[in-house]
């Protein structure tokens, strides 16, 4: 049991934590034909929008209210209003997500009555779905704007089944926490799918932010879940839950249309791979088809190979909660030991990272925790930090700004776990120090350094 | 927040503006941008644009006063270099809570102050204002003034919170900030004649460094630069100079003007984008300084090393002549920027095709159709239009910001970032040569016609579609004049 602390200095230096309303934004991106909506000045959507452009390599479809300091004292209302007509006359989605920031949670206002009020004054905008969602930016973290907008989404959009109709029980829910990439979706929908499974994410990155060309231009998400397909939601015949960030959805969808739901926290490393393939086996009733079969044995021997360069490693992590569960998780898995780790907001799932400590803190304090470890693990803003103390980064999570590929990195299931050893033991053996006379001379007091088979070059 | 009211007043009252000064008295109060469309707008905030006018001053901690959101995804995204301190690449913020919007901001703010001191040792703390605590009324300003006398450091307030504007106003208000707090604050050990600050020069991809060995070599210092690999100290000295050359027109018009009133410091707006507006600028720079007791010789030195430098740049130009002549460009830029990229890529063998010109004046519009009469202007090109132009290949490669980026490479079309998040420098004579060696690369590189190709087992391409309704188009028209020939 991890102890969880928070930080007490004043100053947040080299932040980790990203807001709440971007959480929210990326969650409606997983909807078809969706623009997202921040309620705010417009430099909320623009410092968003940037950062999405640069870790996606994407348009991102993102508008704002334009609150200018008059119309936040006055509230916010007309510019609701203004903006909902403006996109519909302009981008003709079929579901806008309207999130709230910090200066319009403070004069608070009200957007599920201002909701009923444009409902009641455009009733030509009767077949665009209007999803709110309160994302302060003053409390939580990116991953609870995120899971408040999945919620919500269930809430709004998700029809109750009709009475005496019967569910599908090959039709598989499939709640995706903002820990996943397009390409773990991708991944695991082969996988659902090879079980006879259909499955339908909620939400889906996988067909709007894959990087994929798309016919024509739509300044709305080119791909995604769509409407029609969430309000169907509740005829299926079970939900999975990735993440402990997907619980409230989860339950609220139970609650709504009945639909049972299994949570799994963790998705790599072999025990989290095996949890997700015998769910699938017993939710379909079927045989673990032969390809992962012979996928897992892949994965057991590259825990074989690599676990001469994990074994003894000491790995500071800074990533949101469900992240850090499952890289530090699968790490300590390998034998590595969590001995930093540091997060952005509190969760259920914090208590079960394999560590001393899980401190609610910022990229300053991960650095001065990882001075002396093998390897550190967090969002591309640690490069910094990896330059300073000579220790290598492997790059989790949003934003990956420096790297081509963010969200083709697969860390899923069998293969998704096997490539990681590969991609992460490379990273080790890459910074093996060669041994040499000195190095035997000082390993009494360093026996680290000569301990694994050298094959660097 | 009055007080902040008659700050924004005063900067729409620019009189170093031209477009301002052909304004009514009631226009200019409105100010110089039209008001943002909810639903509608793109684009920074005026905390943004102080961020963006004050972060190259490396040696700062630069510190957001503000809940998360205006910190946490926008630190260290800006590619601004520096020689020295990587201070300012460290993101510092108060990471508002809850309870600080209940009780107030300014304890945290003040003991953040504190451990910045205390850790990092800064020359100076620049206090950005964000909306949440300029709406909850936190007084930075007086926060600012306690901290500085308790800790003996600088601790500048920037009043610029997001809600007040756009980014243009932001810059505007950080240059006012300086210009209060910082600027004059300082006397250099020396001065010489020949000391000017450039004005508005961010150090994007390290710019500012491709025009200092000229003026090294002419004996010329940059005694500040506002902002581009600056030193604290740097800018509370720029009062010392002998002119000053104001790059980026619109972003601090005010900070040159005022110091022109203030210390009788002449200035001029010229640009390094270009040969001819490098050069131009040069001379500029010998002409002011000349003025201000500088040797007259300077100025031989200075044509001197114009002669060299551009037969050497527009050697290195011709020389991809031959690779680019005919290519099509699509400019997408804020306004025309500078008037010399465009004579370079001329120069290069390019036709400019489109630009666009939201903010370009009735004059701008004018010269470019008299520089190339076929050119589009474009006034609001919507993505899906830049879209269609694209894919039509009514252009060969569009250079534009980030922003766009996606719309061209969808399209399978070549493109280049000039805006400022760009990774290369196109600055002064080595910068035209490079940009147009980027260009070059761009049009050349193989996967062109790979990334165009449909794939093997598919039927029908796009353009087979395109090319396929244009023939039925044809043969409709001939078949409607087809009767009409027969009876005659």
């Amino acid at each position: 049991m991890a102890k969880i602390v928070t930080q007490t200095k004043s100053c947040t230096v080299n932040p980790l934590r990203m807001s709440q309303p971007l959480g929210a934004a990326l969650a409606f991106m997983g909807l078809r034909n969706a623009m997202p909506l921040l309620h705010g000045s417009q430099g909320c959507t623009s410092f968003g929008l940037v950062l999405f452009v640069r870790h996606f390599r994407e348009s991102i479809p993102m508008q704002t209210t334009a609150m200018s300091e008059v119309a936040t004292v006055l509230g916010g209302f007309e510019n609701v209003e203004q903006a909902i007509v403006n996109i519909v006359g302009r981008t003709k989605p079929d579901v806008i997500g309207i999130c709230t920031t910090g200066v319009t949670e403070i004069k608070g206002d009200d957007l599920d009555g201002f909701i009923k009020v444009v409902r009641g004054n455009h009733p030509e905008l009767a077949n665009v779905a209007l999803v709110p969602v309160s994302t302060p930016d003053f409390k939580g973290a990116f991953e609870d704007g995120f899971a408040a907008t999945v919620a919500k989404i269930v809430d709004v959009l998700v029809e109750g089944p009709a009475p005496g109709a019967a569910r599908d029980p090959a039709k598989l829910n499939v709640l995706a926490g903002s820990h996943l990439t397009p390409g773990d979706i991708d991944e695991l929908r082969d996988i659902i799918e090879a079980f006879g499974l259909v499955p339908t994410f909620l939400p889906d990155i996988s067909g709007s932010l894959d990087g994929h060309l798309p016919d024509d231009f739509t300044p709305t998400t080119h791909g995604g879940v769509s409407v029609a397909e969430v309000a169907a939601m509740g005829r299926a015949g079970h939900t999975l839950a990735l993440g402990e960030q997907m619980r409230k959805a989860a339950a609220a969808l139970e609650a709504k249309a009945g639909v049972p739901f299994t949570l799994l926290q963790r998705l790599t490393g072999l025990a989290a791979s095996d949890e997700l393939v015998a769910t699938l086996a017993k939710i379909s009733g079927r045989p673990v088809p032969q390809k992962y079969r012979r996928q897992r044995s892949q994965l057991v021997d590259a825990m074989l190979d690599g676990h001469f360069y994990f074994g003894g490693k000491q790995i500071a992590i800074g990533a949101e909660p469900d992240m850090l569960l499952n890289i530090g998780g699968w790490l300590a898995d390998m034998g590595c030991s969590v001995a930093a780790a540091v997060t952005t907001t509190n969760s259920p799932a914090l208590a079960q990272v394999p560590s001393d400590e899980v401190l609610i803190g910022d990229l300053e304090d991960l650095e001065t925790r990882a001075e002396d470890c093998d390897l550190l693990v967090t969002h591309s803003h640690g490069r910094q930090a990896s330059e300073r103390l000579g220790v290598p980064l492997f790059r989790v999570g949003i934003p990956m700004f420096d790297r081509l590929g963010a969200a083709h990195q697969v860390a899923v299931g069998y293969r998704g776990t096997r490539d990681l050893i590969f991609a992460i033991g490379n990273l080790f053996i890459a910074n093996i120090k060669e041994p040499d006379v000195d190095a035997w001379r000082s390993a009494a007091v360093d026996p680290d350094q000569v301990d694994a088979p050298a094959t660097a070059h | 927040m009055s007080r902040l009211a008659d700050k924004i007043q005063d900067v729409f009252n620019e009189p170093g503006c031209a477009t301002n000064q052909v304004k009514s008295e009631k226009q200019r109060k409105k100010g110089c941008s039209k008001p943002l469309q909810p639903g509608g707008a793109a684009g920074g905030c005026a905390f943004d644009g102080a961020k963006i006018a004050l972060q190259p001053i490396v040696d700062v901690a630069h510190l957001v006063h503000g809940p998360i959101a205006c910190e946490g995804s926008s630190w260290d995204n800006r590619g601004v270099k520096s020689s020295g301190s990587k201070l300012y690449r460290t993101g510092f913020t108060t990471d508002m809570s809850e309870n600080d919007v209940v009780f107030g901001g300014e304890k945290r703010l003040f003991r953040s102050i504190r451990e910045i001191i205390a850790k990092y040792d800064p020359p100076a703390v620049f206090v950005y204002q964000t909306c949440v605590p300029a709406m909850m009324g936190d007084d930075i300003v007086a926060v600012c003034k306690v901290a500085a006398e308790k800790f003996g450091k600088p601790c500048i307030p920037i009043i610029a919170p997001g809600f007040v504007g756009p980014k243009n106003l932001g810059n505007k208000l950080a240059g006012e900030a300086m210009l209060d707090y910082v600027i004059g604050t300082q006397e250099p050990e020396v001065t010489t004649p020949y000391d000017i600050n450039i004005i508005g020069e961010y150090n994007v991809a390290g710019e500012l460094w491709q025009v200092k060995p000229p003026l090294d070599e002419l004996g010329i210092r940059i005694l500040s630069c506002l902002s581009g690999d600056a030193r604290y100290h740097e800018v509370a000295q720029s009062h010392r100079a002998r002119a000053a050359m104001m790059v980026c027109s619109t972003a601090m018009i005010n900070v040159a003007r005022k110091m022109e009133e203030r210390y009788g410091i002449p200035y001029f707006e010229g640009s390094f984008y270009g040969i001819s507006d490098t050069s131009e600028s040069l001379r500029q720079i010998a002409r002011l300084l000349i003025a201000r007791g500088a040797d007259p010789e300077l100025m031989d030195r200075v044509e001197a090393l114009i002669a060299r430098e551009e037969a050497k740049a527009w050697a290195a130009i011709k020389a991809y002549t031959p690779r680019l002549e005919g290519k099509k460009v699509l400019l997408i830029t804020g306004g025309v920027k500078s008037w010399s990229v465009v004579l370079a890529l001329q120069e290069a063998g390019l036709t400019i095709v489109g630009t666009s010109v939201k903010k370009s004046t009735k004059e701008d519009k004018e010269r470019l159709k008299e520089m190339s009469p076929d050119v589009h202007l474009i006034d609001d090109l919507r993505p899906r239009e830049m879209y269609k132009m694209l894919k039509e290949a009514q252009a060969d490669i569009m250079l534009s910001g980030g922003r766009s980026q996606f719309v061209a490479l969808k399209a399978r079309m070549p493109w280049m970032d000039i805006n400022q998040e760009r990774s290369y420098a196109y600055c002064g004579y080595v910068g035209i040569v490079e940009m147009v060696r980027q260009i070059d690369k761009a049009l050349s590189n193989p996967i062109w016609d790979q990334v165009r190709s449909a794939p093997p087992w598919e039927e029908v391409t796009w353009e087979a579609r395109a090319d396929a309704a244009n023939a039925a188009d044809a043969a409709q028209s001939a078949a409607a004049a087809m009767p009409a020939a027969r009876v005659a």
